[in-house]
């Protein structure tokens, strides 16, 4: 197939020249698309409003599995398809991944005007959720391999755009949704799920179209690696299997899966949260905004964060989430000045950004590049867990302080002390964790299993 | 034209900056009205 050629890996190395500052608006394109899946609410009441020619109509149950689907779906698939995405290159996986996100979409417009849920979970759950778990996965290798100088700042770059893709597919969805309502006789949704998937597949193309490897051997100007580093970044790699037979591994996971569930017990239940615990004080719109507020955190902190992990270290920079986190987490709920109460959420928040974009380089520090997407995707498994055990936590706390007939504002700081509570675990987690065992190293001549062809 | 002759080409600085507003542009334009969300809870 000549004209998919390009997207072979050969075709996508640099010519002599190219900036690397053009790689991560490609990640980027990538990211802010995908990113999406965050503002998947906004299709929550208009599914739930939205009746079948026979008048039946969808549960908050069966329509909350769409966004669960996509988020299992996205952790499966970043694990299954990581080691395919290292030999066939960071283009051809973002072209699947473009392929398989914008078709998702198109998928459940179809299957929105049929009025037919397994359509839209076949759509958007599984299809797009493939999109989901190669996009987030595929710009990582190449990042790091172009800014070996400074790996956190530029997987921070690429990982700020899911963060901030809920932004712009929010408020994209909702005008849309609009236009179809006034301006059309296609069904809302579907028109909606119909353009957003076109207009998703020709935004990710142009990361298609604007990714590159660097060429065997380059270095950026000047770089030179320092003759003496910490023992916690490594100058050897290990294969994505040999990877999952360490404790570092796993350890890592652990890591990820408790910062990942502290940050949920925030975010799953924000504007209810603030309106309890300031009861009488705060309204609707308000509580609104403190979501809006936490969006911006959560952003801000996935590039501040691991920018500064280049500087002060992966280790130290978990550390400080870990420490600080646990503290704040243990104080918000007795802190009743709701300017105060407002920065320590969003500091907490950036942390749990912070979590997500600081990983992919303390991976590469602790196993090297060769594998770092494949490993990366194996580790996002702890974001789908937590995904499932955070939520579990926050509501089944309510739900007991509900059948008590307890007030509400009682239950938010058993929760917040409980997400303090798995902080220290996070903090015992990572401070376990030491460089690899020189019996995991990729030995010289060893064949590297999907190998990224030595750049 | 051999590799010993070839020019480098390097990127120019007007591709760079275009390349970042395409990403940028839209990142904006969400920031804003979250932005302009949040403020809600500070009126």
């Amino acid at each position: 197939m000549s004209l998919l050629s390009f997207l072979d890996r050969d075709r996508s190395i640099a010519s002599p020249g190219y900036s690397r500052w053009l790689v991560p608006p490609a990640a980027l394109a990538i990211h802010l698309a995908i990113g999406q899946v965050y503002a998947f609410s906004v299709f929550v009441n208009p599914l739930l409003a939205y009746k079948a020619a026979d008048g039946s109509s969808w549960s908050h149950k069966e329509v909350g599995y769409i966004f669960s689907l996509a988020i299992a779906i996205l952790g499966i698939s970043a694990a299954i398809f990581g080691k395919w995405l290292e030999t066939a290159g960071p283009r051809k996986a973002m072209f699947a991944a473009a392929t398989c996100f914008g078709l998702g979409f198109l998928v459940a417009s179809f299957g929105t005007t049929l009025h037919s849920l397994p359509l839209i979970y076949l759509g958007y759950g599984v299809i797009g959720g493939v999109g989901l778990g190669l996009g987030y996965i595929s710009p990582v290798s190449t990042l790091i391999k172009w800014f070996p100088d400074r790996p956190g700042l530029s997987t921070g770059l690429a990982i700020m755009g899911f963060g901030g893709g809920a932004m712009i597919g929010a408020p994209l969805a909702n005008n849309l949704m609009a236009y179809f309502k006034t301006h059309s006789t296609i069904q809302p949704i579907a028109g909606a799920f119909f353009c957003m998937g076109i207009l998703y597949f020709l935004f990710m193309m142009f990361g298609v179209f604007m990714i590159r490897v660097p060429a065997p051997g380059w270095k950026p100007a000047g770089f030179v690696p320092p003759a003496h580093q910490s023992a916690m970044i490594s100058s050897h790699n290990v294969t994505v299997n040999s990877a999952m037979a360490t404790p570092q591994f796993w350890l890592l996971w652990l890591v990820l899966a408790l910062n990942v569930t502290a940050g949920i017990g925030i975010l799953e239940s924000a504007a209810p949260m603030l309106q309890n615990l300031f009861s009488g004080k705060v309204t609707a719109l308000a509580a609104g905004g403190f979501v809006g507020v936490l969006s911006l955190f959560n952003m801000g902190g996935r590039f501040v964060w691991a920018s500064l992990s280049d500087f002060i270290g992966r280790k130290m920079t978990y550390m400080l989430f870990f420490t600080l986190g646990a503290v704040l987490y243990f104080l918000l709920p007795s802190i009743h000045m709701l300017s105060l109460f407002v920065l320590v959420a969003g500091v907490l928040i950036s942390m749990y950004g912070g979590g997500f974009a600081t990983i992919p380089a303390y991976l590469k520090d602790l196993f090297g590049g060769i594998n770092v997407s494949a490993i990366h995707g194996r580790t996002l498994t702890a974001w789908s867990t937590a995904g499932i055990v955070g939520p579990l936590i926050v509501n089944g706390i309510l739900d007991h302080y509900k059948a008590t007939n307890r007030p509400l504002a009682e239950a938010y700081p058993t929760i917040l002390h409980i997400m303090s509570g798995l902080l220290v675990l996070g903090f015992i987690a990572n401070l376990l964790v030491h460089p690899v065992s020189e019996r995991f190293w990729i030995k010289d001549g060893t064949p590297i299993p999907a190998d990224t062809g030595g750049h | 034209m051999t590799a010993t002759t070839a020019t480098v080409k390097s990127s120019s600085p007007l591709s760079i900056a275009l390349a970042w507003l395409v990403v940028l542009a839209p990142t904006a334009w969400g920031v804003y009205l979250t932005a302009q969300r949040a403020a809600n809870l500070f009126k």
